[in-house]
């Protein structure tokens, strides 16, 4: 296939405790470090992978949020993708306005395989990957913990609650990134200099004839409720002890 | 008054445990008629379980033969189909029911609520972001339709004693033929299955191996216990991926949950915060797996697990 396009999202970085504002609006994003979304960076070590055997011609990072988004953008562009397409939008769009988004980049650049994460680790929706392929009217595969592809199909292996499923899909089609599909490469100081020639377009979501709407309103945030604090038990008689006191046992 | 679809999830004789959660969450809005719909290939058996569950008004049997093994492409335009003239669509929070939903939303021009927790109204929910660590309070346009997602540990289950209406459903859908099952790769196990057991120990990176793994199935046979394992565990191949608990696995809320070996990472506590009560038991006083413990041992697994086991 000649194209491939990742969606990457930028999110409150991995490692970092999330807490709630004291006022209830929303959580604590100032001088937080922010990533790629890890979903999505295993969906680009994939596409990438692909490109490295020869089923792709290019890979393409598309992102749409803020633009600081164009920082996780050059990484993507570091770790190897060819070029980037940032769709600018202040306020954090809904999943059902990216895959709208998306669809109209997917037909503007033929793009043969849409890979994405299967959800952001902030908002936690788990919602573009199927939306897109329900507006594109094309298969998806989700929570994929494996990816072969074959000419105009892929074989997909999805990590689904009974196990693992495989599914063979016709392409185009997108699919979803799960934890263990991979692990992505690390980002070379020289990788870094390189990514800043790359090609890195901005568009708005008006320039795409998309207009948001329809969307769920978030009002108050809260912290989740604390469990109380529990005893230590010196040995395992203690246990055997606490679990009988409890009707346990 | 609020008309809601329950979209039922089945391996073709069973109906999933999920399907009296949703139930559950559905009966909290007030004036609600619920009816569930079984996308099936032969779906009596799973009709007439479905229509037990208390609460149903009705249950919908689509039957084609191309419903089986379930492929979200294949029942998310009989769902739309079947949704016209609901105010509400709901499914479960498992990996059948996150595939599928979404497409659904999106081809009723729709975002979907995921994973509600708790509701506050019709269109008012409470759901789970940042691996739980916030709770938001989402409200749905009035005017549309509204889908979802119910995170099923937030729910006990609907009862059961119901003989509610079972009638057929005719969907005239094209259905595409563009994804096409392969195949289930799945550990057969006589255990108590995972997400929906009374009591379930799980093992972490702490064992070691696969083989050292062996110590806490006897343990869990002992006490009747699913087990589980942390992310970690499934990472280096000790046990399978549907055994993960956490937040990229499975989310359950046993009345006992016992953690071996687990430091307690915030993606796995996310998977456990709904237990009944918690035991961890790790080398390292200072895993933060003690700090949502109810009861928490200091040792060795691999002195203090073999001992509980024959304390038994």
């Amino acid at each position: 296939m000649k194209t491939i396009l990742v969606g990457i999202k930028r999110a409150v970085d991995y490692n970092v405790r999330v807490r709630v504002k004291s006022d209830g609006t929303g959580v604590e994003t100032d001088g937080v470090k922010m990533s790629i979304n890890p979903f999505d960076e295993i969906a680009l070590e994939e596409a990438l992978r692909l490109k490295e055997a020869g089923r792709t011609e290019e890979v393409v990072v598309i992102s749409v949020g803020p633009s600081e988004a164009q920082q996780q953008l050059r990484t993507g562009l570091a770790m190897g993708a060819d070029r980037a397409i940032l769709i600018e939008s202040d306020d954090a769009p809904q999943p059902l306005t990216l895959a709208r988004a998306f669809l109209k980049l997917v037909e503007k650049e033929n793009a043969g395989l849409v890979l994405l994460g299967k959800q952001s680790i902030d908002s936690d929706n788990n919602q573009t990957g199927q939306m897109l392929a329900a507006l594109w009217g094309r298969p998806q595969a989700t929570s994929a913990s494996g990816i072969e592809v074959d000419g105009d199909t892929a074989r997909v292996t999805r990590e689904v609650d009974a196990g693992l499923e495989v599914v063979d899909i016709d392409l185009p089609g997108v699919i979803t990134a799960d934890l263990r599909l991979n692990t992505p490469r690390y980002v070379k100081l020289p990788d870094i200099m390189k990514a800043k020639k790359k090609p890195l377009e901005t568009m708005s979501l008006a320039d795409l004839g998309v207009e948001a709407g329809g969307d769920i309103v978030s009002s108050a945030f809260a912290p989740p409720e604390e469990r109380s604090k529990g005893v230590i038990v010196e040995d395992v008689a203690g246990l055997v002890g606490a679990l009988k006191e409890k009707g346990l046992l | 008054m609020a008309k809601i679809l329950i979209i039922a999830e089945h391996d073709g004789s069973t109906l999933n445990p999920s399907a009296a959660k949703s139930v559950a969450c559905a009966a909290d809005i007030s004036d609600a008629e619920i009816d569930v719909l079984v996308l099936a290939a032969d779906g009596e058996s799973v009709a007439s379980q479905a229509a037990e569950i208390a609460g149903v008004s009705r249950v919908l049997v689509a039957n084609n033969a191309a419903n089986e093994p379930a492929l979200a492409v294949v029942h998310a335009p009989q769902v739309v189909a079947a949704a016209s003239g609901y105010s509400h669509v709901f499914g479960p929070s498992t990996t059948w029911g996150k595939d599928l939903m979404p497409r659904v939303a999106a081809l009723l021009s729709v975002n979907q609520i995921s994973d509600i927790m708790a509701v506050l109204g019709s269109h008012e929910f409470r759901r789970p972001i940042y691996a739980g660590n916030a709770i938001v309070t989402v409200t749905a346009p009035a005017e549309s339709v509204v889908v979802a997602t119910v995170r099923t540990a937030s729910y006990k289950s609907a009862g059961g004693g119901n003989s509610a209406a079972v009638e057929s459903l005719e969907l005239d859908v094209e259905l595409p033929t563009h994804t096409r099952f392969v195949e289930l790769q799945s550990g057969s196990s006589d255990r108590p299955d995972l997400q929906t057991a009374a009591r379930v120990v799980s093992g972490g990176r702490a064992l070691g191996s696969a083989e050292d793994f062996e110590i806490i199935y006897k343990l869990a046979d002992k006490l009747g216990a699913g087990v589980g394992a942390s992310r970690a565990a499934v990472d280096a191949g000790y046990v399978p991926n549907e055994m993960q608990v956490g937040q990229t696995g499975k989310i359950i809320a046993p009345e006992l949950y016992v953690a071996i070996g687990i430091s307690g990472a915030i993606q796995h506590l996310t998977g456990i915060k709904d237990a009944g009560t918690i035991v961890a038991i790790n080398k390292d006083s200072e895993a933060p797996i003690f700090e949502v413990a109810d009861i928490g041992l200091v040792a060795d697994l691999f002195d203090a697990v073999p001992e509980l086991e024959a304390k038994l």
